[in-house]
């Protein structure tokens, strides 16, 4: 997406002001960079905005109540404008042993953490996608990322000088800590089934109608999804899991003594991170950006036919992405307001003893479901499947004959060997079909 | 003057952060700034693995290092510095003779980097040239023993495994030393 | 003179080469030596533990890098791999470390390294 910003950026300058930039240039990708920055951080405030409202919204109503119904018209949605007029008017208080520069930083540790992970989350795929920074190990890099979040926690809980807050922190973070590690159990099995950790990649293997979503891929990924939702409402500290930031356990948790906007910083990061993980649920197995029936192609809107068509198309995607990740928070919601909190300990037991061996019996049950039937439960035309059974029907070749000795050894790569690997296909699976240089 | 090379730009500003924070842990005397400034630097590295080439050792580098064994040691710092803050300084002679023996390690270091040609840089024509590989698949390839990337290379699947086991038992290890204990003694100087 | 010694010895117009990225291990190493001697705290004696081993992971990958040097000395994916494989033993070395400083935490309410001198003489 840089490219094309920048080569738009640069056709816009050379219009208006008659300059001409170098292709490379820097200015270009800076401006770029600022654009998705904007976007993103939109992306993020506008969520909080909305999810503060539907929060209120549909605990009113499993409360059977009704919610805001005042501030801007008849469904009080201009309610979080004024809660966040009133937070930036609060007074900015410190406790007094308070560490003073770990208190400020830690809410931005938070935000920037859940900021961070948006960055690799594709909001349409096809021959130009919708993501920021395309990364080949997408996957990996949000689980990461996520993962960091756990900083701020902590900083907040140890720079508040009261007891109650480093407690909170302490559970906090042994929580977060515990289910990362199912919630990448079960974030690999997509990878598993695509064969590449690019999301861009995973979104565009579920194309067609909602039977070639990886949810519908064979039973274990079924189960695997509610055990990923289940480790994302864990990781995000959610309720049920929500104990160190309960009311009536520990005040308010890490950040009992954050007011004002400080604090609005840590519930933005949260919320950015439900709509993170979330949104990562809908690309991994819920198909991305196409949706349940294939509106878009069979319209004709596709990169093939013209480029604005397949921005179109994309356009349609973002839309049906932004529903999907916004259905899940929804569901986040509805489990909060309807199950009671956990302990402490029940959490860990959660993690350690029911989710871990779940995602791990339904990652080896997709591994050998997948070696099995590669093409998952319903027959699918698409060609490319990443494919290990085709590797274990070529006959055996001894080792020497098949790798004999080279010697190039101690001299730089000739010209003609440069262009030959620079012809080599790019994508992962094409790993396997590398000829060798005596070919 | 040329113009800038952004990658050169974008190492030295890694670097210089990675350095920083570095030279901030030794300096420093408060345990949790310590901590926190590793973890800045840390981060730093991370970018530098993804400037060299290495994406999936940097993704590893945030995953692991930064976000699991950091963790652990702030974890550690929390619950050793339960009372008031004693500041542990060290006397000044022995920064002293640690201080020279860094610096002449430092300038050993340095003067074997910079004196080997063979580790210069490449000019901008030679790294445009040089094809922009991923290497999460030809890491993974590896571990299970089937290496793509060279011809005569071996496989680390063996090495693989023994680490796995050796996590299991650092596992059961850690958990059962750090186990909670009966009493607390004070031994009173 | 000075630009030009700037421009000799940092790398702003031309791509970094294997040097730079070992001056800066080396600073994370020496650092992490210092912190390793200097440090009372025994946590203080596990970050400069990390920090070795990060400037060493830096070694690793610029040996491994292709974008760094172009001979056939390069250590290729060899290099990533060591440092994947440094990456987890850290994890792991410094979980046991921990440990066994929670343990002499336990026993002795000190986290100083200078008062564990019961072993001595």
């Amino acid at each position: 997406m840089a490219q094309g910003i920048n080569r738009l950026l640069d056709g816009l300058l050379e219009w208006a002001l008659d300059w001409s930039v170098a292709d490379d240039s820097a200015l270009g990708y800076v401006l770029a960079a600022l654009v998705h920055i904007f976007l993103l951080v939109n992306l993020i405030a506008v969520g909080a905005l909305l999810f503060i409202w539907l929060e209120r919204k549909v605990s009113g109503r499993i409360q059977d109540r009704l919610g805001p119904t005042r501030v801007g018209g008849k469904f009080g949605w201009l309610q979080t404008l004024a809660d966040g007029i009133k937070l930036l008017t609060k007074e900015d208080l410190m406790p007094q042993g308070a560490d003073k520069f770990l208190f400020k930083l830690a809410p931005y540790m938070s935000f920037c953490a859940s900021l961070a992970a948006f960055m690799a989350i594709p909001f349409a795929g096809g021959t130009y996608p919708f993501v920021a920074l395309h990364l080949n190990v997408a996957v990996f890099f949000i689980l990461a990322v996520l993962g960091l979040e756990v900083f701020g926690v902590i900083l907040a809980g140890y720079s508040s000088a009261s007891k109650w807050s480093l407690f909170g922190a302490m559970r906090e973070a042994a929580q977060v800590v515990s289910y990362e590690v199912p919630l990448g159990m079960c974030a690999v099995v997509p990878v598993l089934l695509a064969g590449s950790m690019d999301l861009v990649v995973i979104g565009d293997k579920q194309a067609g109608a909602f039977w070639n979503w990886y949810l519908f891929h064979d039973p274990f990924t079924f189960i695997t999804f509610w055990v990923y939702l289940t480790c994302a409402i864990a990781s995000v500290n959610r309720a049920p899991f929500d104990l160190a930031e309960a009311e009536s356990e520990l005040v308010a948790g890490f950040h009992t003594e954050y007011s004002g906007l400080r604090w609005s910083f840590f519930f933005m990061a949260e919320y950015g991170s439900m709509l993170a993980v979330s949104l990562l649920a809908s690309i991994l197995f819920l198909g991305g950006w196409h949706g349940p029936i294939p509106v878009a192609s069979s319209l004709g809107l596709t990169f093939e036919n013209g480029f604005w068509f397949g921005i179109a198309a994309n356009v349609l995607g973002t839309l049906n992405v932004l529903f999907k990740g916004v259905l899940g928070v929804t569901v986040m919601m509805w489990v909060r307001w309807t199950l009671p909190r956990l302990r402490i300990d029940q959490v860990i037991t959660t993690c350690l003893k029911y989710c871990v061996p779940i995602a791990a019996v339904g990652f080896l049950g997709a591994t050998l479901w997948q070696y099995q039937w590669p093409n998952g439960m319903i027959f699918d035309t698409r060609a490319e499947n990443f494919n290990v059974a085709e590797l274990w029907t070529q006959e055996p070749v001894p080792f020497v004959e098949a790798n004999p000795p080279d010697d190039t050894a101690g001299r730089a790569l000739p010209v003609a060997e440069v262009a030959r690997l620079q012809s080599l296909p790019r994508t992962d699976s094409e790993f396997l079909r590398i000829p060798l240089p005596q070919d | 003057m040329e113009p800038i090379y952004w990658p050169s730009f974008l190492f030295l500003l890694f670097s210089a952060l990675a350095c920083a924070f570095a030279i901030a842990v030794v300096v420093s005397t408060n345990i949790v700034r310590m901590a926190l400034y590793l973890v800045m630097s840390l981060a730093a590295t991370a970018g530098l693995f993804f400037l060299a080439g290495a994406d999936f050792v940097g993704a590893m580098q945030i995953l692991i290092y930064v976000g699991g064994t950091l963790v652990l040691l702030v974890f550690g710092v929390m619950l050793t510095s339960q009372e008031r803050f004693i500041s542990m300084k060290t006397s000044q002679g022995e920064l002293l003779t640690a201080g020279l023996v860094g610096a002449s390690l430092f300038a050993l270091l340095v003067w074997a980097a910079w004196s080997v040609p063979e580790w210069r840089g490449l000019s901008r024509e030679e790294v445009a040239a040089i094809p922009v590989e991923p290497t999460a698949t030809p890491i993974g390839m590896g571990l299970l023993g089937a290496r793509v990337d060279s011809v005569n290379a071996s496989g680390y699947l063996l090495i693989f495994e023994i680490v796995s086991v050796h996590l299991l038992v650092v596992l059961i290890g850690a958990a059962y030393l750090a186990r909670a204990k009966r009493k607390r003694s004070v031994i009173v100087e | 003179m000075m630009p030009v010694l700037l421009a000799e010895l940092l790398p702003l117009t031309e791509p970094p080469g294997v040097r730079h990225f070992l001056v800066v291990g080396a600073v994370l190493f020496v650092c992490g030596a210092l912190c390793m001697a200097t440090k009372r705290n025994a946590i203080g004696v596990l970050l400069g533990i990390e920090l070795v081993l990060n400037g060493a992971n830096l070694n690793f990958i610029a040996f491994g890098s292709p974008y760094l040097r172009n001979d056939a000395g390069t250590l290729g994916l060899d290099g990533q791999l060591m440092s994947l494989f440094v990456i987890v033993l850290a994890a792991a070395e410094a979980a046991v470390a921990l440990a066994i400083a929670l343990n002499f935490y336990n026993s002795f309410n000190t986290i100083d390294v200078d008062q564990a001198d019961q072993l001595q003489g």
